[in-house]
């Protein structure tokens, strides 16, 4: 009181110097221990909180495209294989195609050489059996020939039973190169 | 100096609350006279208070840090983080904000804490009430922004950068350059010291006048005044809430010029 009067209230502007003192020791190691000890593991902390987001997101997108990428790649082995499909369908229809073909082909050949073949044999049947009726026809008529001026020459016999004797004849001989068989 | 204790000693009215009302006595009276006074009062044991809790809260709640924050851990990681973000890497960019942040956080948690003795019941008075403690901290501030300015610059062109205006012409200059060193040199410890001082002197004089009036009134042998006492008393609690904002906006103000200080240091031109 009587301080402040003598010094008319201006005292309380001119600091107290233990006052001081105690309070530059204290914050003094406030500042110590705090810039020291704490601050410095909150900004670490804050880096490893930003790593742990920004490295979260990236392994995110990392694997969103590597699913893409698998997604991509499926869809082009699906064309392939689609592709390829087709391709082998193709190929058996060309395949199946041409086969029937040459299956046709040779059936019509087997048929016209068969029929050839059957042509062959009935013109070479025919052509046999001409000759031997040409031969036999011949022998026939020759001896017929033979008879009938045989007959005239013998005396002026009946024409009918020259016949009837040739075809008598002709019964007989049978008879015996079947007998004699 | 003493007789205020004493007054309070012998619990006579201290009304009207004055100069006198901020003394406070040595808790042992046989230091008082000797280079110890002072040292063990109630304004000290205040200091020690605030500063035993901060490192106290500060390293329980940062004990094991996690990524995923605790309760605990977020509280403290809010607290520098609300210096580190809105004062220091608004002020300074990423990279010196952090360097500065500590520091700054540090001052201001400091400051709030001491001013908020000034409204913790038993003890409602703040040490900032009395000028050695923000005294002490603009001292501090201006030797890290004059230190960070030499350092970033060399003397020289620190001094010219802080006391010749860019873009002046010459013949004012004689005028302009005591005006600068005045004002970034000189007046800004003080004027920093001086808001944060007389905001806490002024609100333990308000909080003073309206409390010690209530129990003024209640002494009053007028029924009528004793009445009006209650006034009073609404008053100071409504003060008391009024103080609650002026703590928290001298400490941000007392903060925020320190980091505009520095900045002012680091940067090519003021």
């Amino acid at each position: 009181m009587i301080l402040a009067a003598e010094e008319g209230g201006t005292g309380i502007l001119f600091p107290i110097w233990q006052e001081m003192l105690i309070g530059a020791i204290a914050f003094g190691l406030l500042c110590f221990v705090l810039i020291k000890f704490v601050f410095p593991r909150m900004e670490k902390t804050f880096e490893a909180r930003v790593d742990a987001i920004e490295g979260g997101i990236e392994r995110a997108e990392r694997a969103q495209e590597e699913a893409n990428q698998t997604l991509e790649e499926y869809r082009r082995k699906l064309a392939t294989a689609q592709e390829e499909a087709a391709a082998i369908r193709d190929e058996a229809r060309a395949t199946a195609e041409a086969s029937k073909e040459e299956i046709l082909v040779s059936a019509r050949e087997e048929a016209n050489r068969i029929i050839a073949a059957g042509h062959a044999q009935a013109e070479a049947s025919r052509q046999q059996l001409i000759r031997e009726l040409r031969s036999e026809v011949g022998h026939l008529a020759v001896d017929l020939a033979g008879k009938i001026i045989g007959q005239r020459l013998a005396g002026d016999a009946d024409t009918t039973a020259t016949v009837d004797r040739f075809l008598a004849e002709i019964v007989d001989e049978t008879a015996e190169t079947s007998g004699a068989r | 100096m003493t007789d205020s204790a004493i007054v309070l000693a012998e619990g006579e009215s201290h009304f009207p609350p004055g100069i006198h009302s901020f003394d406070f006595a040595d808790w042992f009276s046989g230091l008082t006279g000797t280079a110890l006074a002072h040292m063990f009062t109630t304004i000290t044991m205040a200091v020690w208070a605030t500063v035993a809790i901060l490192i106290v809260f500060f390293l329980w709640a940062y004990r094991k840090p996690q990524i995923v924050p605790t309760k605990k851990q977020w509280l403290a990681e809010s607290a520098y983080g609300f210096i580190r973000n809105t004062v220091a890497i608004d002020l300074m960019g990423k990279k010196d904000g952090v360097r500065f942040a500590p520091y700054l956080a540090t001052l201001f948690l400091f400051i709030v804490l001491m001013n908020f003795w000034a409204i913790v019941p038993g003890v409602q008075i703040s040490p900032n009430a009395h000028i050695a403690f923000p005294a002490m901290l603009a001292v501090l501030s201006w030797i890290m922004y004059v230190w960070v300015g030499i350092k970033q610059h060399g003397l020289v062109k620190w001094l010219k950068i802080t006391v010749v205006p860019p873009g002046a012409p010459a013949f004012v200059l004689p005028l302009l350059i005591p005006i600068e060193i005045l004002q970034n040199i000189i007046l800004r410890p003080v004027t920093l010291a001086l808001r944060l001082f007389a905001n806490m002197f002024a609100g333990h004089l308000i909080l003073l006048v309206f409390i010690l009036g209530g129990f003024e009134m209640l002494n009053s042998s007028n029924f009528f005044i004793q009445g009006l006492s209650v006034f009073s008393f609404a008053m100071g609690i409504a003060m008391t809430l009024f103080e609650l904002i002026v703590i928290l906006l001298q400490a941000y103000v007392f903060t925020l010029l320190t980091g505009m200080y520095i900045q002012g240091s680091l940067a090519e031109e003021h």
